[in-house]
């Protein structure tokens, strides 16, 4: 590169340092789940023993993989089954309940649009941690306590704010000339939503829906009240399960993590660049 | 708790039927779904605490009526959870670790991000990269995370204190974080720090591409150095994504359960206890709901406060 001017020179050396930054910036995040994949194919031996290494020392032990399906400590195929059944359930119906209410206070003007906006900050300000105890109370009072159905619920309602705000941003940066075109030719409201808006802003409502589904994914705090039988519990609260007073199954406790760990990650990924758009927009848990 | 936004200066008063003149009826059916959810497990749920509070309620989840005050507290009358929960001798230590675990969580986590959110603005091959890197920990399950921290810091068989002994730092006998209260504390709020930065860092990215690149421009053609740039120019055009970072922030570290759950939750006694992990110690090791409800009270109007300081700096019903 012997063309190269020395502010061309000097251009250069800024980003390799950048580059050398940034990967030191990647290798911390990544570092904690590369030590979750280690541990995950160890012997249990060997991760309890007093002179463990960092890679695995008696060969791979990628059968941990499959053992974990079957162990004294929780019944994991029932827990994966609740994870993924109360997450998309508890999806679809944020779906089917935020996007009607988004579309309406993005495009219309009503006396109580206010009071409703409202409503959603309050709801977004809280967690189900924090009415843990009135939670618990009152699906013990409707007797759907330890069911699919009462984390159901929780998890919709507890994303619901979210996923209206987000959505309804991003209904908001439709022209209103669209939605009056539609109109103009006849198209209802429902029409006009589906037909008209939906096309243009699926991708900020795939961000939101995944939003949605990983937070449902990873809760934890209600499940762990709400839900009292091993087989209803959710990944994240059968994976403590494994965590004992003396002896630790990490290889379970890792191996299950990296299973649940990896969908949600890589649906994360797809949603990454819209993130920045959507935080812009509004607030996020 | 009602939230108004504030008026807008010199702002005509907004008409009860606007532009398409639709009512509230018309409304209704495109709002009923998500108001009904919200009144039913939200709501509800809120209103239905604050009434336990206020019940005496057996270990066996019976509503024994009203609450009468215990025979070691002062007689509050149907307040007696509440004079209960505040003679208790825990509660100004589990306060105090409540505060500085918020305050120590969000200022190193916002203080990171500013720098993190500032570099990874800049181009350079790879950055994207680098972005999916930093988004792993918010996706990943806080539990999750958690655990492989906890093991790390294991002083028998933890990589971490490996790591440690292999650079010489320690012995082999390795350093104890995880079972010593303070120590247990400290490692629980670096995990806490840890999983707080890639929301605040992608919050506070959206807030500096958002900065006209113009007004950096003209700092620069009045001859402000960089420093001098960021403090006068960047910064205080960070100042809604900072203030959303901050109080979001503020309110999910509060409210935090597992992280100190798992750090800090099999060491014995309260001393490394925030209010939250309490509740839940108070709710399912003691088993009492009502003063497990009344402690709910209290985490939930320091939370309301902290809502309201939120809509009284952010105004989020401005634009909408």
């Amino acid at each position: 590169m012997a063309f190269l001017t020395v502010e061309d020179q000097a251009t250069k050396g800024r980003v390799i340092g950048r580059m050398v930054i940034g990967l030191i910036i990647a290798l911390v995040f990544l570092i904690p789940y590369v030590v979750m994949f280690l541990g995950s194919v160890k012997t249990k031996e060997e991760i309890l023993s007093y002179d463990s290494q960092f890679l695995p020392r008696d060969g791979w032990q990628w059968q941990n993989y499959t053992e974990m399906w079957s162990t004294p400590e929780t019944p994991l195929p029932f827990n994966m089954i609740s994870t993924i059944v109360i997450s998309v359930a508890a999806t679809l119906l944020v779906l089917l309940v935020a996007m009607p209410a988004a579309y309406y206070t993005a495009r219309f003007r009503f006396p109580g649009r206010m009071a409703f906006m409202a409503l959603v900050i309050l709801t977004q300000m809280l967690q189900p941690a924090i009415l843990a105890t009135g939670l618990f109370k009152q699906m013990l009072f409707f007797g759907i306590t330890d069911t699919w159905l009462a984390m159901i619920l929780i998890n919709a309602a507890f994303n619901l704010a979210f996923a209206t705000w987000m959505m309804h941003s991003f209904f908001a940066a439709v022209p209103k000339e669209v939605d009056e075109a539609a109109q103009l030719d006849g198209a209802g409201k429902f029409r006009t939503l589906f037909k008209v808006n939906l096309p243009l802003v699926w991708p900020g409502i795939v961000t939101a829906v995944i939003f949605t589904f990983v937070s449902a994914w990873n809760e934890f705090a209600a499940s762990l009240v709400i839900l009292s039988t091993a087989e209803n519990q959710p990944l994240s609260v059968a994976l403590t399960k494994f965590i004992g007073q003396y002896a630790t199954s990490w290889q379970f406790v890792f191996a299950v993590s990296i299973v649940s760990i990896i969908p949600v990650v890589i649906l994360f990924f797809f949603i990454e660049k819209r993130l920045i758009g959507g935080l812009t927009a509004g607030s996020v848990k | 708790m009602t939230i108004t936004p504030a008026p807008a200066p010199g702002k005509v008063p907004k008409r009860r039927r606007a532009l398409n003149g639709e009512g509230f009826m018309q409304a209704l059916p495109w709002l009923a779904p998500a108001i009904v959810l919200i009144l039913v497990v939200v709501v509800f749920p809120a209103g239905y605490m604050i009434f336990n509070s206020l019940r005496k309620i057996s270990q066996s989840g019976l509503d024994k009526g009203w609450a009468v005050p215990g025979k070691k507290d002062p007689d509050w009358g149907i307040f007696s959870n509440f004079a209960h929960i505040f003679s208790d001798p825990n509660l100004p230590r589990i306060l105090w670790n409540s505060l500085v675990w918020v305050v120590v969580v969000v200022a190193f986590t916002v203080l990171i991000s500013l720098v993190l959110a500032q570099f990874l603005s800049k181009p350079f091959p790879g950055r994207r990269i680098v972005r999916m890197a930093v988004v792993i920990p918010w996706a990943a399950s806080v539990v999750m995370t958690t655990t492989v921290f906890y093991y790390s810091l294991d002083p028998n068989y933890g990589p971490f204190n490996l790591l440690l002994e292999r650079l010489g730092l320690v012995g082999s006998e390795g350093i104890g974080f995880t079972k010593d209260p303070a120590l247990a504390l400290g490692a629980a709020m670096v995990v806490a720090v840890f999983v707080s930065l890639p929301f605040t860092i992608y919050t506070l990215l959206a807030g500096v591409q958002s900065v006209p690149a113009d007004t950096i421009e003209a700092a620069k053609m009045d001859g402000a150095g960089k420093l001098r740039t960021y403090f006068s120019v960047v910064l205080p055009q960070l100042r809604g994504s900072l203030a959303v970072a901050v109080l979001i922030n503020i309110i999910n570290v509060f409210n935090n359960l597992p992280i100190l759950k798992v750090m800090t939750g099999d060491l014995p006694g309260y001393e490394s206890d925030t209010l939250m992990t309490y509740i839940f110690k108070v709710m399912q090791d003691d088993q009492r709901i009502d003063w497990a409800s009344a402690l709910s009270v209290l985490n939930f109007a320091i939370v309301a406060v902290i809502v309201l300081i939120y809509v009284r700096i952010v105004k989020p019903l401005k634009e909408v």
